[in-house]
């Protein structure tokens, strides 16, 4: 029994060092994000990095996607003489749930990945204690760009999912189910609601928190070496894909409740 | 009054005590020549002397002012005027040597193009670098990126300068030329502690040396007062009979 509430209870003792760690970074972030001076041209250079290390990992994708769930349900449906509906649920699911779910998670590998080991090693090099000796911020140097940048980035990337799984969804629609490509391009358009847009970009904007901020802290938490490095890698990852799904249920029923308020 | 004072400076990593209670002085134009074993805690001090680590106890001065008690943003002013040279150079491996040399400039100064240009070249002469303007750090060899480091941190003309082992693992003339360096800006009225294994070099350039020892400065005084005393800590130290 003992042996089993030990790591639990050093597990937890971690968990709250970590959310600690994270909210401490945050606040840091939020304070110096209204005070000067402010790197325009970093962020620039950092959306560039996070689209171009992303979109061809988005477009595949985005493409498998929409043409495994038209094709599943379609014959899944087929058999109740429900292909019809096909367009309409592809459309839905792809808006709302796996457009920003899959796209975050793949930026997450990529990008929070790169952010992670980037400042590691920047930390190990010192480079990270260079930016302070030389009156700089990291934070307004390093941190900020790249949070920014993913907040900017993650809901194009997500249009640009939605497209994509939209296009593919309706390529297999028209060649494996033989629905009229015209038919499915108006069912579209009919089932994407204003809601359904706004609640996927909605949780994007969120999934690129849960994906820049792990990444930041771990990578300015490495301490010894580069060993440390690859560690501080996985770690973004794992948590930034635990929080975008599990966050995702929360996210998801909370935007269920505005929507039914408003 | 001394440029830089650390009165009962302490400072622990979890439960290992690193200092516990240095206290020494360097006055405006003074070069003081911080020595002691491997691990002794000599780059701690240094880092905490530019607010890059805090002490747990005791007080910092720097030009009158008490940078123990500073927060990150309030330390800015005094890190233009203190310059920290890394014991590995600390480059910014994603720019050129131009770009890191031009950093601290484009930074705090609102300096044109071409001034900041020139001040680069100059700079780079001086440390015997022409000609590696546009090469990143990762293609210069140890010795290059220190003298790179040491070149960023001269930018700024700083009051303060706090070298980390600036010749380790450097040729005998680059050796010299940053000895030669740092006894031009000591002329200039630069305070500046050295920190380094070098003894050759701290007794070319340094007035005085201060010996750190468990956790204390275990014996300081002028070259002059150390010749004197053969029986003295620092001459055992340097003769590798204590550490
Ligand atoms: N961030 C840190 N976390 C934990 N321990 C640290 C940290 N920084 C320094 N130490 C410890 O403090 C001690 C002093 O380190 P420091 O780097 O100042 O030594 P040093 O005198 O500069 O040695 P060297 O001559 O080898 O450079 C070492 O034992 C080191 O392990
Ligand atoms: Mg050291």
């Amino acid at each position: 029994m003992a042996s089993m509430i030990l790591p639990l209870s050093a597990m937890f003792s971690d968990l709250v060092h970590l959310a600690g760690g994270m909210g401490i970074l945050s606040g840091r972030i939020l304070r110096d994000l209204f005070r000067g001076p402010f790197y325009f041209r970093l962020l620039m250079e950092q959306i560039a990095v996070v689209g171009m290390k992303s979109l061809p990992l988005i477009l595949i994708t985005a493409g498998s996607i929409g043409m495994v769930m038209s094709l599943q349900f379609g014959l899944g449906l087929e058999k109740f003489g429900g292909k019809l509906y096909v367009p309409k649920l592809v459309t839905a699911t792809v808006l709302r749930e796996l457009g920003p779910v899959f796209t975050s998670l793949m930026v997450a590998a990529r990008v929070g990945a790169g952010i992670a080991s980037e400042i590691g090693s920047m930390v190990v090099t010192q480079q990270i204690d260079a930016i302070r000796a030389l009156g700089t911020s990291p934070i307004k140097k390093i941190v900020i760009p790249r949070v920014l940048a993913c907040l900017i980035t993650l809901p194009l990337l997500v249009a640009v999912t939605n497209i994509v799984a939209t296009l593919g969804g309706l390529v297999v629609g028209v060649t494996e189910l033989r629905l009229d490509a015209n038919f499915y391009y108006l069912k579209v358009l009919g089932t994407a609601g204003l809601p359904d847009y706004f609640s996927g970009i909605a949780k994007s904007v969120f999934f690129a928190l849960f994906i820049s901020i792990p990444a930041c802290y771990y990578g300015l938490n490495v301490k010894n070496g580069t060993r440390e490095v690859g560690l501080a890698t996985t770690k973004a990852v794992v948590s930034a894909s635990i929080l975008i799904l599990v966050g995702d249920f929360f996210l998801t029923k909370l935007l269920w409740m505005i929507e039914k308020w408003a | 009054m001394g440029m830089i004072e650390v009165v009962d400076f302490k400072k622990s990593f979890g439960a290992k005590v690193v200092h516990n209670g240095v206290t020494f002085y360097v006055k405006k134009g003074e070069c003081l020549g911080l020595i002691g074993g491997s691990g002794a805690g000599k780059s701690v001090i240094l880092r905490s002397l530019i607010g890059l680590e805090k002490p747990d106890e005791g007080r910092i001065i720097i030009d009158g002012e008490n940078i123990a008690a500073m927060r990150e943003n309030e330390l800015v002013g005094v890190r233009k005027k203190v310059a920290y040279v890394f014991q590995g150079g600390a480059l910014f491996d994603s720019m050129t040597v131009y770009e890191n040399l031009a950093y601290p400039l484009r930074e705090h100064t609102r300096m044109e193009e071409t001034a900041i240009k020139n001040r680069i070249l100059e700079q780079l002469a001086e440390f015997g670098l022409q000609g590696s303007e546009s090469l990143y750090p990762g293609n210069l060899s140890g010795g290059m990126q220190k003298r790179v480091g040491l070149a960023r941190a001269m930018m700024m003309n700083p009051e303060i300068v706090l070298y980390d082992e600036p010749t380790a693992g450097l040729d005998p003339y680059n050796t010299k030329v940053i000895q030669e360096h740092i006894l031009n800006l000591k002329n200039r009225g630069v305070t500046s502690i050295l920190v380094t294994h070098d003894m050759p070099t701290a007794f070319a350039v340094c007035d005085k040396l201060a010996f750190l020892l468990k956790g204390r400065i275990g014996a300081q005084g002028t070259l002059e007062e150390l010749k004197k005393d053969p029986q003295g800590l620092i001459t055992k130290f340097i003769n590798g009979e204590a550490s």
